[in-house]
């Protein structure tokens, strides 16, 4: 047949390259435009607050340190400038103290910076110990049921009851002077029940999947049917709870640190530079605004990534976005 | 206990009981049988009958909760007495399993390469490029084309024929003695069951093993197995040689399904179902489970429930008082034909 020849040629012209999960993922989404602004947002801060002031021993870009004190000029405040000349402003500037200074002299920039760094350090440590720790408790009482799971769930529930702010009120006042390490591991061995549960509960149906018997009918042992069997197939849940965690962390930080049982000083964070300055926000608003702006920046940003790596997780939902 | 000496696995007297809220459900009540070298053996039997729990128990895969008592002998070892360890490097090992839905079966999140190399990686410390060597060896022997770069499919990209290849390969990567076949072609449609079954015939031949084939469809058994074994109510209710067992069946029960297949002979006519339905495993009826279904059925029947004798020739042994009435009957599938039929 002659019309054979052209037809297979068109056919093999038009193979359909499979895409992996994980290529899939990644399209959908950087499809989502909330969570690629959020993705970049959140970069942007990161990027700012680490690379001005330097890490640790590390110098940044940034001359003024957080720790100096310099003479006040014009009674500190902000220098920076965002409206161009020809707009009637003064022009755009960072000038010599962007965000101020505070009632000593220190560069406000500097000290944002700083509490920015002890912030997201605290928030990204908090979200590893206890999307770990949950996931771990979560998939051992979901898999092996009877006494540990009454055990682990019924630790999870007392925990739950608990308000979390009462729990990590109390951990950080006795742990609060020993560094932002170990209160951040304190506060992430307190809020992983809730991962704990949601990874559970994908355990449970999960584990009476056909490939689990079939795992089991290979011979794998219990250990390599969790993790290597079970947990990849829950990556998405805890990806995403572990992100959504990240934001609570900032927030949770925050609302310890206001509450005086956080970040203790000289250490600057994020919330008790608002707890510092809130008596100022009517004579020197800026050192309430600023230190703020950047905790809903944060936040904020994380959130929308994690929207969209739910969307992006999740398959079924075909919501098409303009 | 019989003992010949090419006999691999020996199943004798096992029961399996499921306690339950509503009392002890008997799935399986006392099933012998013996699988010898290269042999295939089919067991069949209506849903419920307990043909898959007797495999999952050799496997030891049955629910936490189930009571399982008999003797189950892989090579003169008791399975039932050797510990955890040792069954686990039994399971997939020595005796592989494939399962009913090649959907559900494979992991969606790994590759087929990584799943195969898993069921060797999971037996012995091999290096991972060995294990995924032998996996495209697997696939080579069950038939998928272009072998190596199937390794990085994805099940989902596979279609239900080689998803149930794959399965076989994943069974026999391991060069396995037995092969525990659990309705291995049920979910697929029937062209594609043809092709699976030759497979698996052959499978078994280049790594000689022995499979038992567990199935509801009469079909796919007469064209593999060479011994049957029906199953009703959890009871073992005749065995013998699969042409034996067709051709002369002694239990009325083995009549009744073979008349109610579909001929491609005798066409236009209606199917002819067993009236009623199973028993409750629960609550068995007293005497013979069968016999409030069966046309046969007298006084001695629901006072005493038959065990397996002997019927005919070859082993042929079937459970059923009146065995030798089926024997003179001259179509015994004819026993079944409903009143309006014989009017």
């Amino acid at each position: 047949m002659t019309i054979s020849a052209p037809a297979s040629g068109a056919a093999q012209g038009m193979t359909v390259v499979a895409r992996t999960q994980g290529q899939m993922v990644r399209r959908r989404f950087f499809r989502h435009r909330a969570a690629l602004v959020g993705m970049l947002a959140f970069g942007g801060v990161v990027l700012l607050a680490f690379t001005s002031i330097g890490i640790g021993p590390i110098p940044g870009w940034w001359d003024k340190s957080y720790l100096t004190t310099g003479s006040l000029v014009n009674q500190g405040r902000p220098t920076l400038s965002v409206v161009p000349q020809f707009l009637g402003g003064e022009g755009i500037r960072f000038g010599e103290h962007p965000f101020g200074q505070d009632n000593i002299g220190i560069d406000y920039f500097a000290l944002t910076m700083r509490g920015a760094q002890q912030s997201i350090t605290v928030a990204f440590i908090v979200a590893i110990v206890a999307t770990t720790v949950g996931t771990l408790a979560g998939a051992f009482a979901g898999y092996f049921r009877k006494l540990t799971e009454s055990v682990i769930m019924r630790l999870t529930d007392v925990m739950i009851t608990i308000p979390i702010l009462i729990i990590a009120a109390i951990v950080g006042r006795t742990f609060g002077d020993s560094g932002i390490v170990i209160l951040a591991v304190c506060i992430g061995l307190v809020t992983w029940p809730t991962l704990g549960r949601l990874v559970r509960g994908e355990f449970l149906s999960l584990r009476e999947k056909e490939f689990v018997e079939a795992a089991r009918a290979v011979g794998s042992s219990a250990g390599r049917i969790i993790f290597r069997h079970v947990l990849p197939n829950t990556i998405g849940v805890i990806i995403v709870s572990a992100t959504l965690a990240v934001a609570n962390a900032v927030l949770l930080e925050s609302a310890l640190s206001f509450l005086g049982v956080g970040v203790q000083p000289p250490d600057v964070s994020l919330g008790q530079l608002i707890d510092t300055y809130r008596s100022a926000m009517t004579t020197r608003p800026w050192l309430f605004w600023w230190p703020g702006v950047f905790i809903i920046a944060i936040a904020l940003s994380i959130n929308f990534i994690g929207d969209g790596l739910r969307d992006a997780f999740d398959p079924r939902q075909t919501r098409v976005r303009a | 206990m019989r003992n010949s000496p090419n006999e691999i696995l020996h199943v004798e007297d096992l029961t399996v009981e499921f306690p339950t809220d509503d009392g002890v459900v008997h799935a399986v009540r006392g099933v012998s049988y013996t699988l010898h070298e290269g042999e295939v053996l089919g067991i069949v039997g209506e849903s419920g009958s307990g043909k898959s729990v007797t495999s999952l128990a050799v496997m030891g895969l049955l629910p936490r909760g189930a009571r399982v008592r008999g003797k189950i002998v892989y090579r003169g070892e008791d399975v039932l007495k050797l510990s955890a360890r040792r069954r686990r490097a039994l399971r997939g090992g020595k005796i592989g399993m494939i399962f009913q839905d090649p959907m559900t079966a494979l992991n969606p999140v790994h590759t087929i390469g990584d799943q195969l190399a898993e069921a060797v990686l999971a037996h012995g410390l091999v290096p991972y490029k060995q294990a995924l060597a032998r996996a495209k060896e697997m696939l080579d022997l069950v038939g998928i084309p272009q072998a190596e770069a199937r390794l990085r499919s994805y099940p989902h990209e596979f279609s239900g024929g080689m998803r149930q290849r794959a399965m076989i390969a994943m069974a026999v990567i391991n060069s396995p003695d037995v092969i525990i076949a659990d309705e291995p072609t049920t979910a697929l449609d029937v062209t594609v069951q043809a092709q699976i079954l030759e497979k698996l015939l052959e499978v078994k031949d280049a790594v000689n093993a022995a499979i038992v084939l567990i199935t509801h469809d009469l079909g796919v058994v007469a064209g593999t197995a060479h011994r049957v074994l029906v199953m009703y109510a959890g009871k073992p209710v005749e065995i013998g040689d699969t042409d034996t067992v067709f051709y002369r069946p002694r239990m009325p029960y083995t009549a009744g399904l073979l008349g109610s297949m579909p001929s491609l002979e005798t066409s236009g006519g209606r199917l002819r179902p067993i009236g009623g339905a199973p028993p409750s495993l629960i609550n068995l009826p007293s005497g013979c489970p069968f016999s409030p279904r069966c046309p046969l059925a007298d006084d001695t029947c629901t006072a005493e429930e038959p065990g397996l004798a002997e019927a005919g020739e070859g082993g042929h042994l079937a459970a059923c008082h009146h065995w030798r009435e089926v024997a003179a009957a001259p179509d015994p599938t004819a026993l079944f034909r409903t009143e309006s039929e014989a009017v």
